[in-house]
């Protein structure tokens, strides 16, 4: 086991470097410097080159790579150069936005997707079954901005229950901060939860054709005491997988949301990061999302190999 | 909707039922005004200090709210009096004499004198600066504190623009000890302190109760950054913004115009939209061929396309609200017969030109309105669509492209038709001599005179295609006064700015 954590660990290590470079070469290739984009069409060009020097845009490629991988290691991610303020203060701020948004919508879609997922399965070929999965369609199929939109024509312009978007921060409270967010989360959890109910659906369903199933019925369990006591527990490993999927997509891929509902979150921070060449914080905003991804995966094949002993071997 | 319908008739019952009771509450008390103001705004500023940075959002926020300069402009973009009561200037023209206010005090508490001035004019000017309109205060030589209220500019040669120069966002008086905060914290002379910054969200600003002018009439100003234009627009349909001074959608205006809640406010900007051409790069630097592309323009499709109507056709690179403009939009009328004799007689047939576009929507839908007139004589284009950062490094820096459609927005900014290194590239040696002529030329008939022969040289030699002034289009509630119609600077000035009722 622990060999298998140690060799799995290196290949994490290994995975980030790899990104490192890759992240660091793209974003520096991209055409655009962000001193001439910081001081517009009327810089004299002395102003832009003192503002390079400043912001040590001169330093040479492989110098500045070294920097930043040194500082990052150190615990510093370097300051942003339009904002003027160090990436992790920003990040850290982001992230208050984007964890409580992602972990929000995850729980709602959860909370949904399960008990549904589970009636579908159990009541296999029924009307419910059927109106169900076509629910669930029409709630993949739907662009996740166009439902937003949509919510907030109803519950913020006409009925004026919430506000049409915004964070007030936390330190505005716990139920006002809960408030801003429910919007944007029903509207990612919308497609999310279609997704796991689906998921959640044919695993039950395959799990309870298993002969293990059969056997529990032979012994004598009625058709609910083995579908929830023998059939659930195994069809929950590949709806884990997908919420630990949809976890890392919904911290870094609320973009869109982040925007319908002007949130400040990392989305739109990457996003203003690009169109404002603020290299720095894109290169280590992007490289932080890598490394909780590669962290996810991680931790979910070491909690394999826990659960599954067949696992370890490889 | 009918789900709305009731939802809202019993929004209206409770509201009666509790505006009831505080009307019981409060009998007797007198009527507290509203005094806090949400304003939206679609980019935020990347910082808040306005030396150093070009970002008009940088300007909305700060632009005589929180900094000040010598001098500021006012709501018609005449230059008035600010830090600066008033301000001589010698015979020879080229020593300007500055009076300051007493008792003006920065938002530290420290009083504001001519050493405060005399630092900010030096650190503009410095050599590392990183003053993003450096060449307005290129022709300073020395800056002197004559006595704590009185500063002494001494310039290279006269310079009638120089109060005008000091009017500028980038031009305001900053502190030695504080600037360098200024980014995150500003701490200036205006009317509004500075409170919070939650990036990405708001900044807030409140009124200063030290300052030296009238105070204002808001206590907090929430400034809120909505990007997305269908945001925009239900924040603004539900209230929760108060007024969006630039509303980033033409096309939504039309449903704000019906409502009797809020009030449309168009106005004129110092934008003037053009078609650039490449003046050093065959085909267009050819006179006859720029003619030709200039006469196949039809300018209120354009406006009326791309914009929905709003903007006031140009046929020079100067603002129509300014007293000196021309008309010289007949020289330039839309002609397709008249382009294509031209591009039959310059021999110049079957073209293909690159444009570039940048992301604003004028650009974007101007570009393809465009693109569509020029085949209409025979042009085809090619368009590619840019990002601000590429279209600064590959267009201005690089001048690797044929068209591209872009809105100066700076004011009376035609002197860059002087500069022949700057990207369209136009080199005309009277034109220069012209402006270096007006640069120091004080008596105000003449000015007029020089302002009027450079519009019409341009105009003559079709340099760019001269499109439309930029409209400022504001939504606001109908009850807010005070917000500036048009935008000689780009500002958000919420000087004057207070709720009716």
């Amino acid at each position: 086991m622990l060999r298998f954590a140690v060799t799995r660990f290196i290949s994490l290590a290994l995975s980030l470097l790899v990104a490192s470079v890759v992240i660091f070469a793209v974003i520096e290739v991209i055409p655009g410097d962000p001193a001439s984009y910081m001081l517009g069409m009327n810089a004299s060009p002395e102003a832009v080159e003192a503002l390079r020097e400043r912001l040590g845009l001169n330093d040479s490629l492989p110098l500045r790579y070294v920097d930043w991988i040194t500082g990052m290691l150190a615990g510093d991610f370097g300051q942003s150069y339009t904002y003027k303020v160090p990436v992790a203060d920003l990040v850290a701020q982001r992230l208050w936005v984007s964890l409580p948004l992602a972990a929000y919508a995850l729980i709602l879609s959860t909370l949904i997707a399960i008990p549904i997922g589970l009636v579908a399965a159990a009541k296999r070929g029924s009307m419910t079954d059927y109106s169900i999965m076509g629910v669930t369609q029409l709630g993949i199929a739907l662009p996740n901005f166009w439902f937003a939109m949509l919510l907030v024509l109803v519950f913020s312009v006409s009925l004026r229950w919430f506000a049409a978007g915004g964070f007030p921060g936390w330190d505005a409270g716990l139920w006002p901060g809960l408030k801003a967010l429910t919007l944007p989360a029903v509207a990612l959890a919308l497609p999310q939860a279609s997704i796991l109910a689906r998921v959640m659906r044919s695993a039950l369903i395959d799990t309870l054709g298993q002969d293990y199933i059969r056997t529990a019925r032979a012994k004598g369990l009625t058709r609910r005491q083995a579908t929830v006591r023998h059939a659930l527990r195994n069809a929950l490993i590949p709806v884990l997988t997908i919420i630990g999927l949809q976890f890392s997509f919904l911290l870094a891929g609320a973009i869109i949301i982040e925007n319908v509902f002007y949130l400040p979150g990392l989305g739109r921070l990457i996003f203003q990061g690009i169109t404002q060449r603020d290299l720095i914080v894109v290169e280590s905003l992007v490289m932080l999302l890598v490394f909780a991804v590669i962290l996810v995966t991680f931790l979910v094949d070491i909690a394999y190999a826990a659960v599954d002993p067949r696992l370890r071997k490889r | 909707m009918v789900l709305s319908q009731d939802g809202a008739g019993g929004r209206h019952m409770t509201k009666l039922f509790t505006s009831a009771a505080a009307m019981a509450l409060l009998a007797g008390a007198a009527f507290a005004q509203q005094d806090t103001i949400t304003v939206g705004m679609q980019l935020e500023p990347p910082n808040l200090d306005p030396t150093g940075g070009a970002a008009a959002a940088i300007d909305e926020v700060t632009y005589a709210n929180i900094f000040e300069g010598l001098t500021r402009f006012g709501p018609d973009g005449s230059i008035q009096p600010a830090l600066a009561s008033e301000w001589e200037v010698s015979e020879d023209g080229t020593v300007y004499t500055f009076t300051l206010r007493d008792g003006v005090v920065f938002h530290d508490g420290t009083t504001m004198d001519a050493e405060d001035v005399v630092f900010s004019l030096n650190r503009a000017r410095a050599e590392d600066s990183t003053n993003a309109q450096k060449a307005l205060f290129a022709g300073i030589t020395d800056v002197e504190a004559v006595d704590p209220l009185t500063v002494k500019v001494t310039l290279a040669e006269p310079n009638g623009n120089f109060p005008f120069n000091m009017a500028w966002g980038d031009a305001v008086i900053v502190a030695e000890e504080t600037i360098e905060q200024a980014a995150t914290t500003p701490i200036g002379t205006g009317p509004f302190v500075f409170t919070e910054w939650v990036q990405g969200d708001h900044v807030t600003i409140s009124r200063f109760d030290n300052y030296w002018g009238d105070p204002a009439a808001l206590s907090t100003a929430t400034f809120k950054f909505i990007s997305d234009a269908n945001a925009a627009f239900a924040a603004m349909m539900a209230g929760d913004v108060d007024v969006f001074p630039v509303f980033p959608a033409p096309e939504l205006v039309s449903q704000f115009e019906s409502d009797p809640r809020f009030e449309v406010i168009v106005g004129s900007t110092e934008g003037e939209t053009i078609l650039a051409m490449n003046n050093a790069q065959a085909p267009l630097d050819n006179v006859k061929v720029r003619e030709a592309i200039s006469h196949a323009i039809n300018r209120q499709d354009i406006i009326d396309g791309a914009m929905f109507g709003f903007g006031t056709p140009i046929g020079t690179h100067f603002a129509p609200h300014n007293p000196d403009y021309v008309d010289l939009t007949g020289m330039s009328n839309y002609d397709p017969d008249a382009a294509k004799a031209l591009l039959a007689e310059a021999g110049a047939e079957d073209l293909t030109l690159r444009m570039m576009l940048p992301p604003p929507t004028y650009a974007r839908r101007g570009g393809e309105i465009i693109a569509a007139q020029l085949r209409e004589v025979g042009i085809e284009t090619e368009i590619t669509n840019l990002e601000w950062a590429q279209w600064l490094e590959q267009v201005f820096k690089g001048k690797d492209f044929d068209l591209t459609i872009v809105s100066h927005t700076e004011p009376a900014d035609i002197n860059i038709y002087a500069r022949p290194d700057y990207y369209f590239q136009y080199d005309n040696a009277d034109f220069q001599t012209l402006i270096d002529n007006l640069g120091v030329e004080s008596d105000p008939a003449k000015r007029t005179e020089m302002n009027k022969q450079a519009q019409t040289i341009i105009a003559e030699d079709f340099v760019n295609g001269y499109l439309f002034q930029l409209a400022k289009v504001g939504v606001a509630n109908a009850k807010i006064e005070g917000l500036w119609e048009n935008a000689p600077t780009q500002a958000i000035d919420l000087t004057d700015v207070r709720w009716t009722e």
